[in-house]
């Protein structure tokens, strides 16, 4: 009994869940993300990732040319 | 009334569904990898090699708008000054392209100015010791 009267509820939020899952992106600008994107972008562009590893022991061989 | 509730109880499903589809969206990341932001990243990265001793030396300064600027060229030897313009100009270009770029990659061209004022507090925020940053108008030694 409660299940069938819960049945359109259940099956119009699915619907909509559906509907607004194509066209909603993000309606306010998430400042958030925006800024893991900028450090993810400014870590290559500075190449800090790199800077903070240490070359490897690579150096040994080869040194006199 | 059958009918009144029952259109109820389907508004609320909706909504239900609207407020789940949204908050599902909020939280996504930011889309960056398309071939213009990184072609975009991969120029910058070669002129950062160029760039850093200026920072260092204090002749180009990050600005509180998101691009570099020509803060003493003094400090600069002679011999050197002349490339100096061009390669701020050219690095500005560049973080106009990237804003503009990443704003368009994620289907909202107006948010260039927010993406381009994140920016700018992300340069400056990790920008290296010793480097000058725009604080309020000033220029500030990190």
């Amino acid at each position: 009994m409660a299940l069938t009267r819960l049945r359109p509820v259940v099956l119009a939020a699915v619907l909509s869940l559906t509907a607004t899952a194509c066209v909603t992106i993000n309606i306010y600008f998430p400042a958030a993300a925006a800024e893991k994107a900028a450090d993810r972008i400014i870590d290559e562009v500075w190449q800090m990732r790199e800077a903070q590893t240490p070359p490897a022991a690579s150096t040994q061989e080869g040194e006199k040319q | 009334m059958k009918a009144l509730t029952r259109i109820t109880r389907w508004l609320s499903g909706l909504l239900v569904g609207g407020v789940l589809a949204f908050a599902a969206h909020a939280q996504g990341n930011l889309e960056i990898d398309t071939p213009a932001i990184a072609a975009l990243k991969a120029s910058m990265q070669q002129r950062h090699a160029q760039l850093a001793p200026m920072y260092a030396s204090g002749a180009v300064g990050l600005a509180v708008d998101g691009t570099v600027a020509l803060r003493d060229a003094s400090v600069v030897p002679l011999a050197q000054r002349s490339g100096l313009n061009a390669l701020v100009a050219a690095e500005n270009a560049d973080r106009a392209a990237l804003y503009r770029e990443i704003a368009r990659a994620n289907q909202r061209p107006e948010w260039e100015a927010d993406v381009r004022r994140t920016f700018a507090q992300r340069w400056i925020d990790r920008a290296q010791a010793g480097w000058w940053v725009q604080r309020g108008g000033a220029w500030v030694k990190k």
